[in-house]
């Protein structure tokens, strides 16, 4: 086992590691710091939480994405099932554990276990396929996911849970609860997700890619990336690899659905369709693909982008296309490229190499 | 009877999907790009269709064609700006712009005609022909004409014509076609003018079948027509225009034997059954990965 040493943590494989788990921690500190002087808008405050799940997902889809190469258009898809299952447990242990601590991590945790089995459900047909095929079926899986809890009915009272889809057939005794209510999605939910779990989560979700980036695993998965057949030829299972990293993407977003669904108090199943998944997409290639520290920051300066044009009213989201547009240009500009490349020379080369 | 006239309205839907694959496949087919912004040309389309109609009070084909004309102009413009740089940049990076043009797009049009849904002028005559207890409605009729003569155009021109036997040289092999001569930036601004003079046509049948007119108004109409031109085979023209038939025809069975609310979700699932038992679609071919 390798001596632990400060020199170790920033040697030139994990210094891209190093920065961005320092980063989200001093970033953590000076919000709480913020937060508790009440130097902090409300409005940036209730912003807090999302940034934490937009960024966990992505940081999830950046391991499938970027790591693993697949293009997933169905993120969205795997957060939906998280947020619906963690309200819905969250809703139904409300009277048994009081303690909104307990039930949020017992929440997340239900949340990143539904996910995972739908990530291994759909993992199995989907890794079948290549290239834009694959990223057209996690489309259709996504929304089919929405699709469904679109149309989806629970409750429970004394006598357990009622179950009905399509047509609300709940007959709930008086003094039960509907969990979920089709297209009006969960209502009345508790708002127990905070700050500091997210920022828990983001470290989690953090240590487990990049524990998995610099392992054997890891290595495999990025073997099949950049050559299937010479990885196959070396004995790498790729379907086993890339399964990996599209299970634990999957339960990345199930995790960041279940903070987002337990921030609101009412939740539709609308929310997590097409154009979420493909925000999340544009957050992990803005950052750069395989770079989890610049997923983080494009995931802030995404999330608000929006607020900070607030000023400019109606015209803010026609800006914040022409940005996205722009940034996609000059990064794929030679003269750009050039330029960027010195600059991160003269940085010390970040984590370019991962 | 009823199975014959579902068909019949599934054909008529299909045909409006396909219209819309055609300009996907197309573009993806020669520029290897998934072209997102697809159904926001439909979008203006439509809205430049409502105002010529309803504002400018022109008769229909004029309206048609000046639909044609604006949307294959800003195909060719958005070509030009937001994809032509990208040509050597990876996929991801212009599947990004074609979203950020999306966006654009669907804004633009918000600010420009607000977000107020507006009602689309009934272009033809309601009733139809009556073969036996079987009616189908003129609606219906045109619009499974229109996809039928817009196949066998663009099929003529893709085989009969010098420039669609350069496009066909472009997606097999954009290298080669520079060396033969072939202009591959022009061929490709080409296929977008086509591809988006094609989303005008759909716009104008698609706001007859559903009357309304909002800046979203192409978004899920374009994703359906991207599933049917997975369907078929993406690339692939004769995959388009089966996919889009099977897809509208899927979609109507569905919610006439099915269920309503759960019509989109059996579509996507007929989808992903397709892809599993042959992964690139219908008529899409097979390229072997060479070591």
């Amino acid at each position: 086992m390798k001596k632990f040493s400060i020199g170790n943590l920033f040697s030139r494989k994990k210094r891209g590691r190093t920065i961005s788990f320092l980063m989200v921690i001093v970033a953590y500190i000076i919000m709480q710091t913020m937060m508790s002087t009440g130097s902090l808008s409300s409005l940036f405050s209730g912003l807090l939480v999302p940034l934490c799940c937009y960024i966990v997902a992505a940081i999830g889809l950046n391991l499938n994405v970027g790591v693993s190469g697949e293009l997933n258009l169905g993120q969205a898809g795997f957060m939906s099932v998280g947020a619906f299952t963690a309200v819905s447990v969250s809703g139904y242990l409300a009277a048994g554990i009081p303690n909104p601590v307990i039930r949020l991590i017992i929440s997340i945790i239900a949340g990143v276990i539904a996910a995972a089995i739908f990530g291994i459900l759909i993992g199995v047909p989907v890794l079948k396929l290549e290239g834009d095929y694959l990223a057209i079926v996690t489309l259709a899986f996504g929304q089919i996911i929405k699709s469904i809890v679109t149309n989806m009915y629970l409750g429970f009272d004394e006598n357990g849970f009622q179950f009905s889809f399509v047509d609300n057939n709940t007959k709930l005794a008086p003094g039960g609860k509907m969990l979920l209510n089709g297209p009006m999605g969960a209502t009345g939910t508790e708002r127990i997700s905070t700050f500091t779990m997210g920022a828990i989560l983001i470290i989690i979700s953090l240590f487990i890619v990049y524990n998995l980036m610099f392992s054997r695993c890891g290595r495999a998965i990025m073997a099949a990336r950049d050559n299937r057949i010479a990885a196959e030829s070396v004995g790498i299972g790729i379907s086993r690899t890339k399964m990996l990293a599209f299970v634990i993407s999957a339960s990345l977003a199930g995790a960041a659905g279940a903070l987002y669904g337990l921030n609101y108090s009412t939740l539709v199943p609308a929310k997590f369709d097409f154009n979420t998944s493909i925000l999340i997409l544009v957050y992990v290639v803005l950052g750069g693909l395989g770079n989890m520290t610049g997923t983080i920051i494009a995931t802030v300066i995404l999330v608000l982008l929006p607020e900070l044009l607030r000023s400019m009213q109606d015209y803010r989201m026609l800006i914040y296309a022409v940005v996205l547009i722009v940034i996609m240009l000059l990064t794929n500009n030679e003269t750009v490229i050039t330029k960027l490349k010195l600059l991160q020379k003269s940085l010390g080369g970040g984590a370019k190499n991962v | 009877m009823d199975f014959l006239s579902y068909l019949i309205n599934g054909l008529g839907l299909g045909s409006v999907y396909a219209i819309i694959a055609l300009g996907y496949t197309m573009v993806y087919g020669i520029a290897k790009m998934l072209n997102f912004a697809h159904g926001d040309v439909i979008m203006i389309g439509a809205y430049v269709a409502f105002f010529a109609l309803n504002n400018f009070g022109l008769p229909l084909p004029a309206a048609v064609i000046l639909s044609i004309v604006v949307c294959t102009a800003l195909g060719v413009t958005v070509e030009r700006l937001a994809y032509k740089p990208l040509r050597q940049a990876s996929s991801l990076s212009v599947l990004i712009t074609a979203i950020g043009v999306s966006y654009f797009l669907q804004n633009a049009a918000q600010l420009l005609w607000s977000s107020s849904t507006k009602v689309f002028p009934t272009i033809i005559p309601n009733g139809g022909i009556s073969l036996g207890a079987l009616s189908i409605s003129y609606l219906t009729l045109i619009t499974i004409t229109t996809c039928v003569l817009v196949m066998i155009c663009l099929t003529l021109f893709i085989n009969r014509t010098k420039t669609g036997r350069a496009m066909r040289a472009c997606s097999e092999d954009k290298g080669a076609s520079t060396l033969m001569g072939i202009n591959v930036n022009r061929i490709i601004s080409i296929t977008f003018a086509i591809g988006s003079g094609l989303a005008a046509i759909a716009a104008v049948l698609l706001c007859a079948t559903y009357p309304s007119v909002f800046p979203t108004l192409g978004a899920m109409p374009g994703i359906k027509a991207f599933t049917a031109a997975v369907f078929g085979g993406i690339g692939s023209i004769p995959g388009a225009f089966l996919g889009g038939l099977l897809l509208g025809v899927i979609e109507i069975f569905a919610k006439a034997y099915i269920s309503t609310q759960l019509s989109d979700a059996i579509v996507f699932a007929v989808l992903i059954i397709v892809l599993l038992i042959k992964p690139t679609g219908l008529l899409g071919k097979r390229v072997r990965e060479k070591v």
